[in-house]
């Protein structure tokens, strides 16, 4: 991993950025990025079970993106049947376990919990999701068998939630996969994207053993497009399935500076760091963007020791991507959001030294800028404006639209043996858990089709 | 405020709850304590004769939890005392002399010979105690011995040993009846015949609580083998509410003062046991769950009742729902209700249609216009209760009678008029 604070020169310098390792010992360090949500003990979980109405049809189950049957999991965990509550967590949401830690189930199905209506506190349904799951990854029990073997031979290009869902049910319906994987560790997002005080304890990677501990996936070292093209794919295998996630980052529109830096890489340097006090910090972070990766970058700076962290978002608090649970996150980590501004320069020589922001305003939903400006100072400033997908080894092949792989209602692309799912297909949601269900139906499509 | 003073067959207490045979009243430490705490009164743990019996030194008690570890159901295998006689004796005078205030029964269980009763009963007697209470219920242990239940079952064994306690004792005699019987009514008219002045019920009910699923062997266990003990608790109080009830309601047996018994917790479950009949009511599970300081809401919950109820004593609230009680065949068969489900309540768990549609009279839609939403139907509709029963929303569903029009389900007519299963023309023993 390269540096991401290349030398500013003499640090003598009067307008030498504040930026610097050690901002905390590695004690406090720690202690920032344990778990944000520590897991129930039995006795807290079987109250929070018995809280569960049992709903017919059940709004929460309805709001899950994977359909986990819910109330049926949780009252198997009012039976201490933690075996059978896992399995079926696990057997619609194979990543149920991480998706227990990182799911913004405050807008998925503890919004729908009819508690809500009347005392306005759902079920802590992620809670005790993680409450069943978690003795599953601890002993590495396995849940689910691999299928009668078919013969066919699937390639899935893409390590992340939807290409490891993908594999998994499709080595669950007996066909043979083959996973290619960009990065060095498998699970995408899950382990390079994630803020690290939402998965401790290398559970990422447990997930993934776990999965792949199935049997009947292979797992090769290779970019689309780069190692490997799409046409090699389709003519070596039965099916191809495409989980390549979302490559390159979005461009701020303003010329860039050293000091400039993407959140992601960021995130991801993070997570891989063994020693986190050793990454250099801040003094003013300023973070541009308005979901989940600006709140991660945002909190986990202050997390690191970071004096002043700012983000900064074009638009106001309802159409940011980050749920009000996470807004609050960030405010309450002393984070302050600021709303209608949006960056128009970065300041500085050879480094930033601060942002020159325009106030902006909806004009009937659409944004304008009103003139008006300001500057914030900044050591560093992370762009957090979203994702774009590397369209280089498709643009050919493939039907895309507003840069995002096309697919029906089964996942398929507008290639009758392809199949795509996760960040890098339109209409999806950037959610970990939406890539599950992608990579669940795609499989589910392409047994049906192999099977023909 | 009312006047929670209580007279039980001329004993007074300064309330109605006295603390029932069992563990908290083994001994004058408990019984001074509880006391202290305000109960009214105590019936002394269970004397039998010299030498005392022997407990085991394992498990004795055990309970059915609900998540959350509160005690739902309770089971012991503890005998009646272990400690000498004369202990117990010496331990009851004192007792009795420095709180004269306070009713103090003493349970007495004797084998089935007159003079073992004769022997014994006087020496208890002259401790001062106001009252026996002969232990005709316990189901475990004793029984074996031919005691406890083992007399309770057989209505004969009852008016015997009532008579040998009548004629030995100059106090009042109670006969605690135990429950595990298919009728409680001959057990009780044979405490009648054999002139016992009260009846007390229920005492514990024959059980098993679960085995260890470890081992696969009966829970709790003694060295690996176990017992059958006695039910109690909240769990148990409406099968002693049936039995008070019946009590109350059957003419040979109204006039039998009641002590009610089973699974009494908070206020609200005294006024159960009183209205049905009972006259006072005694405690020992509850107690054994939370200790002695229960009795603060037991007093003021009932006092603060009785005078929302306008009630000056315990005693009007005695008997009071005793003429509501009466057999299926007297319900009027041509009053009709509806459950109706207040839209504003809702929270749409929806488990008013599935337990309706499942079980029930499918009578409860799911989606009204496209809509998740659950309303009743009336021509479906038999007014079961179900949804009530189940709905999480305290007020939410509630029935509703209808008194005019037709009854959608039936075509029938709403009538004033009542009749019931003696006249229905389907009843082939109907009356002309």
């Amino acid at each position: 991993m390269p540096n991401p604070f290349p030398s500013t020169g003499s640090s003598m310098s009067k307008n030498a950025p504040d930026i610097r390792t050690g901002r905390l010992t590695r004690q406090e360090i720690d202690a920032n990025f344990g778990d944000l949500h520590p897991p129930l003990k039995r006795p807290e979980a079987l109250i929070e079970a018995d809280r569960c109405y049992f709903c017919y049809d059940a709004p929460c189950t309805t709001a899950c993106p994977t359909g986990i049957d819910i109330p049926g999991f949780i009252q198997k965990i009012r039976s201490d049947n933690l075996r059978g509550s896992a399995t079926t967590i696990l057997e619609e949401n194979i990543m149920g376990g991480m998706c227990a830690r990182v799911c913004p189930t405050e807008v998925l199905c503890e919004e729908a919990c009819v508690r809500n209506t009347h005392e306005d506190k759902p079920v802590e349904i992620g809670l005790l999701q993680r409450y069943a799951t978690d003795p599953i990854f601890e002993a590495g029990t396995q849940l689910f068998e691999r299928g009668e073997a078919t013969g066919k031979r699937v390639a899935v290009a893409g390590g992340g939630p939807a290409g490891l869902a993908c594999a998994h049910r499709l080595s669950m319906l007996g066909h043979e996969v083959v996973v290619f994987n960009r990065d060095e560790k498998l699970g995408g997002l899950n382990e390079y994207g994630i803020a690290a005080y939402k998965t401790v304890n290398e559970f990422a990677q447990r997930e993934v053993d776990w999965i792949l501990a199935i049997g009947g996936i292979e797992v090769r070292s290779a970019t689309l497009g780069g190692d490997i093209t799409l046409a090699e794919l389709r003519d070596e295998y039965d099916a191809v399935f495409l989980g390549i996630g979302l490559g390159s980052v979005n461009d701020l529109g303003v010329e860039t500076l050293p000091g400039a830096l993407n959140a992601i890489d960021y995130i991801a340097e993070l997570r891989q760091a063994d020693d986190k006090s050793a990454l250099p910090v801040g003094g003013n972070v300023v973070v541009i963007g308005g979901g989940m990766t600006a709140i991660d970058i945002a909190v986990q700076s202050r997390r690191l020791g970071a004096k002043q962290v700012d983000i900064v978002y074009r638009r106001g608090p309802e159409q940011m991507g980050a749920s009000r649970f996470e807004q609050e996150l960030a405010q309450t980590n002393g984070v302050r959001i600021h709303h209608w501004a949006q960056p128009i320069g970065l300041l500085g020589d050879d480094h930033v030294s601060a942002v020159e922001f325009e106030r902006t305003r909806a004009d009937n939903g659409k944004l304008v800028m009103t003139g008006e400006r300001f500057t914030m100072d900044a050591d560093v400033v992370f762009k957090a404006i979203g994702q774009a997908l590397v369209d280089e080894p498709l643009t050919d092949e493939l039907q895309l639209e507003r840069g995002r792989i096309v697919v029906d209602a089964e996942q398929k692309t507008s290639l009758d043996d392809v199949w795509a799912g996760g960040d890098c297909v339109r209409g999806g949601d950037d959610l970990t858990v939406s890539a599950v269900q992608h990579g669940k139906v795609a499989a589910h499509a392409i047994d049906r089709h192999l099977r023909g | 405020m009312a006047d929670l003073t209580s007279e039980f067959l001329g004993i007074k207490s300064p309330n109605p709850f006295w603390l029932a045979s069992a563990p908290p009243t083994d001994k004058a430490y408990n019984v001074n304590r509880a006391f202290e705490a305000g109960w009214g009164g105590a019936v002394w743990k269970t004397l039998g004769e010299d030498p005392p019996i022997v407990n085991v030194s394992g498990p004795r008690y055990s309970a059915i939890h609900s998540n959350d570890r509160r005690v739902i159901g309770f089971n012991n295998i503890e005998l009646i005392t272990d400690r000498p006689l004369k202990t117990n004796l010496d331990e009851i005078r004192q007792v009795k002399r420095d709180w004269p205030d306070r009713a103090m029964v003493v349970s007495v269980m004797l084998p089935m010979n007159e003079q073992t009763w004769a022997k014994y009963l006087p020496m208890i007697e002259d401790t001062g105690a106001d009252a026996f209470e002969l232990n005709f219920g316990c189901p475990h242990g004793m029984s074996e011995r031919g005691m406890g239940s083992a007399v309770g079952q057989v209505p004969e064994y009852i008016q015997m040993a009532a008579e040998w306690a009548k004629s030995a004792a100059s106090i009042p005699v109670i006969v605690k009846l135990t429950p595990n019987v298919t009728n409680i009514l001959p057990p009780a008219k044979a405490a009648k015949d054999g002139g016992a002045d009260a009846v007390s019920l229920i005492n514990t009910i024959n059980s098993i609580m679960r085995v260890n699923y470890d081992t696969l062997t009966m829970y709790p266990s003694t060295d690996g083998m176990g017992t059958h003990g006695g039910y109690c608790g909240e769990a148990v109080k409406p099968i002693a509410l049936n039995m008070v009830a019946e009590i109350a309601r059957t003419r040979e047996t109204a006039d039998l003062p009641i002590s009610g018994i089973g699974g009494v917790t908070d206020w609200r479950d005294a006024v159960d046991f009183l209205a049905l009949g009972a006259s006072n009511v005694q405690v020992c599970t509850a107690a054994m769950v939370y200790g002695f300081k229960i009795i603060d809401d037991l007093v003021d919950g009932l006092s603060s009742f009785l005078d929302d109820k306008g009630m000056r004593s315990v005693n009007e609230l005695v008997g009071k729902a005793v003429p509501s009680v009466t057999d299926w065949q007297y319900l009027n068969l041509n009053y009709v209700e509806k459950a109706v489900i207040d839209q504003d309540l809702c929270i749409k768990c929806g488990r008013c249609h599935i337990v309706c549609e499942d079980t029930s009279h499918q009578a409860i839609t799911n989606t009204v216009n496209g809509e998740r939403r659950f309303e009743v139907i009336d021509e479906e509709c038999v007014g079961c209760n179900l949804c009530v029963s189940v709905c999480p929303v305290d007020g939410c569903i509630s029935m509703q009678q209808l008194t005019e029009g037709v009854d959608p389900r039936t075509g029938q007519p709403i009538t004033v008029e009542k009749a019931n299963w003696t006249t229905h023309p389907n009843n082939p023993m109907r009356k002309a």
